[in-house]
């Protein structure tokens, strides 16, 4: 086992969800992250502040697996991150459904997806997902129907309807007015208390500029500026 | 079992989205008829009856290959409207399944508007078959499986670049110029009956497994590629 | 390297001209079409290399698909070559079918026939001019994979092309002559020569142009370098 791995295992507190270490990101000749080391501890909630074109975005899709770094490692629930797909969900502003499909239609397709090998109709866990974010799942309506906000919700619904492990937020709030938002924050809460077999608990990383929203509930805060990290504030475990 | 489970998920999902809109077939039905028309215009396919034979499989595959390329582009259109392909990117299922089970749904697309057409497309240039008919049930699908499972796979190639419409074509037409030329062969055999059509039948299944194995193994470096 | 470069260069011109001597003053004129043979000596070298370098880019290609994230200085250098490969392949076989007209013209009467050479050529052109195409038209990042990509199935394809036409323009023989039949042996040293010089010079030609794009690859990297230490 490797050196570093074997003191994480026998350290106090729990092992990271998620580690970055040195990671660049090159895009031609603009460096978008510039060699950005940070550690995410499992079970907590994490905020990544920073201005427009700071990188926050990048450095949680390279987290996401969607954006292969230029050099650099990601550590994700202990090993790569295109290892643990089925225990990750993201969420980002667009809302990742089909507009023609309704709400039910969407999520058990997504869900079917997310556990290509489960053999059950899954129709319970895509119902309570809708359930945990307030919708009603005999809605036949496509979604492209939905207002903003209940579009947003069913975004929402389609990250947890994998039951996942580690929650990455792309700025949630963009599209959202602020009881909107206060609403997704309680549901991050309720979703951090959700049962989990294993240790560590359920991570939330969120990109936002709107710090305000979660100041009250963060357990730790990154804040980035043009691609590297400036702020590790209350060290992340 | 996984896999044809997972494919079928996708197949089922696209059938029903383009039963929602109706976007890609009522598009290509009416391309192709178009294309039928102005052809029928240039050539005055009933005073020439023979020379007619001998055009009309050439112009139906032209027409349905510039239909199908309008309706790839619709359906990767579908996957990148509100980033969905991200939420396909980081799922766990194979991502060869998300393209066979795009290529199978354009397949069926493209198949309807065959059979909607093949009635209007004989009786405007007032065909008679002088072949064996039904080798056409083996050409149509192996000619229209040859061209949508490569369109299918350089639509997907395209998705980030920056002029999408003009690159499918780039990077079709060339490639698929055997395929082409084969499938015409072929029908044009069965319609004039001066040859038999099995050779170019036997080089468009050739070209289908070749190409269909390119596909699946290099749509996931495709679909990752960033 | 520079130097060897050069010297090869040097040599690659010496050939050419060498060859040309050969094939204009020294080569017998050829019984049936007289001296509008010749073309012969650069038509069919020509075409012969053109043939080698879409395999080249084909390899390259493969290998830059297998090493990008693994060996990323590597697979640069595999995506240079791939780059170099197919525009000589596109300058090659461009410069083929010309010659090919230019002989056709006086020979067959008619600038292009469809017989089963010409036309595989000209398939084996637009092949390599979608992927050029291809290249420019894709997103930064990105245009490297797409193009290795559609090197791979271009490659696939040209076996296939080749044989399909040869199938199609035997159903329907046109009445067109073949060319060579047998090469007198006095006509041997001249092709052979030719042969070598215009290999030799498209492997100039791809060296040349694969510096040039290391050496774009090199600042842009440097550039990026930059940018991350401010």
């Amino acid at each position: 086992m490797h050196p570093i791995l074997k003191t994480m295992q026998t350290a106090p507190v729990p092992a990271p969800a998620v580690q970055v270490r040195i990671v660049s990101k090159l895009y031609g000749s603009f460096a978008a992250l510039k060699r950005v080391s940070c550690t995410f501890a499992a079970g907590g909630f994490h905020v990544l502040l920073g201005p427009n074109g700071a990188g926050k975005s990048t450095l949680l899709r390279v987290i996401a697996g969607l954006i292969t770094p230029s050099s650099g490692i990601v550590h994700l629930l202990g090993g790569d991150p295109l290892q643990r797909r089925d225990r990750i969900a993201y969420m980002s502003h667009a809302p990742m459904l089909y507009d023609e499909l309704s709400a039910m239609e969407n999520l058990r397709y997504f869900s079917r997806l997310q556990h290509p090998g489960a053999n059950c109709d899954c129709t319970g866990s895509p119902e309570m997902a809708l359930r945990a974010v307030g919708l009603d799942p005999t809605l036949t309506r496509p979604v492209s129907q939905f207002s903003q906000g209940m579009r947003q919700r069913v975004s929402m619904a389609r990250a947890l309807v994998g039951d996942p492990e580690l929650l990455l937020l792309d700025e949630p709030f963009s599209n959202m007015d602020a009881a909107g938002a206060r609403e997704l924050v309680q549901l991050l809460l309720d979703f951090r208390t959700w049962p989990l077999a294993g240790a560590g608990g359920r991570t939330v990383i969120i990109t936002t500029h709107q710090y305000e929203l979660v100041s009250d509930v963060a357990d730790s805060v990154v804040e980035m500026r043009a691609g590297s990290i400036v702020i590790p504030q209350a060290a992340a475990a | 079992m996984i896999y044809l489970r997972t494919v079928w998920l996708h197949l089922r999902k696209d059938l029903r989205l383009e039963w929602r809109s109706r976007d890609a077939i009522a598009g290509m039905l009416f391309f192709t008829l178009l294309v039928t028309v102005v052809f029928a215009m240039a050539f005055d396919p009933t005073g020439f009856p023979t020379l007619a034979r001998q055009m009309s499989g050439g112009l139906l595959w032209v027409g349905l290959l510039f239909a199908a390329t309008t309706a790839l582009n619709i359906s990767w259109e579908r996957e990148r409207r509100n980033q969905v392909l991200d939420a396909h990117r980081m799922s766990a299922s194979p991502a060869s399944a998300l393209f066979l089970g795009k290529a199978l749904a354009n397949l069926i697309f493209v198949s309807v508007i065959e059979l909607a057409l093949a009635p209007v497309f004989a009786v405007f240039y007032n065909l008679h078959p002088l072949g064996e008919v039904r080798w056409l049930l083996l050409i149509l699908p192996l000619g229209t499986w040859a061209i949508v499972v490569n369109g299918t796979f350089f639509a997907a190639l395209g998705l980030n670049s920056r002029n999408r419409e003009l690159m499918l074509p780039a990077a079709l037409f060339p490639i698929s110029i055997p395929a082409l030329l084969g499938v015409v062969q072929a029908t044009t055999g069965v319609i004039t009956g001066d040859f038999e059509p099995q050779l170019w039948i036997r080089m468009l299944l050739g070209f289908d497994v070749i190409f269909t194995t390119a596909c699946i193994l290099l749509f996931p470096t495709v679909l990752h590629a960033e | 390297m520079k130097r060897l470069f050069f010297i090869l260069c040097a040599f690659s011109v010496a050939l050419l001209g060498f060859g040309f001597y050969e094939a204009v003053f020294v080569a017998p004129v050829e019984a049936t079409m007289g001296p509008v043979y010749r073309i012969f000596y650069w038509h069919v070298p020509i075409n012969i290399s053109a043939e080698v370098f879409p395999y080249v880019n084909m390899v390259a290609s493969i290998a830059f698909l297998y090493f990008r994230r693994t060996r990323v200085a590597l697979a640069e250098k595999l995506d240079a070559l791939a780059i170099a490969t197919a525009e000589v392949t596109v300058l090659y076989v461009g410069l083929g079918l010309a010659t090919g007209m230019l002989w056709g013209r006086p020979v067959w009467g008619i600038w292009w026939a469809w017989d089963a050479r010409l036309t595989s050529f000209l398939m084996l052109f637009l092949l390599y001019v979608s992927y050029l195409l291809v290249r420019r038209f894709s997103a930064g990042s990105q245009s490297a994979v797409v193009a290795a990509v559609l090197s791979v199935f271009a490659g696939i394809d040209v076996p296939i092309v080749f044989m399909s036409i040869r199938w199609w323009r035997t159903q329907h023989p046109a009445p067109v002559l073949t060319g060579e039949g047998s090469l007198d042996p006095s006509m041997w040293p001249a092709f052979l020569i030719n042969m070598a010089a215009w290999f030799v010079w498209g492997v100039v030609l791809v060296w040349g142009r694969y510096a040039v794009v290391r050496r774009e690859q090199v600042a842009t990297e440097q550039i990026a370098l930059q940018a991350l230490e401010v």
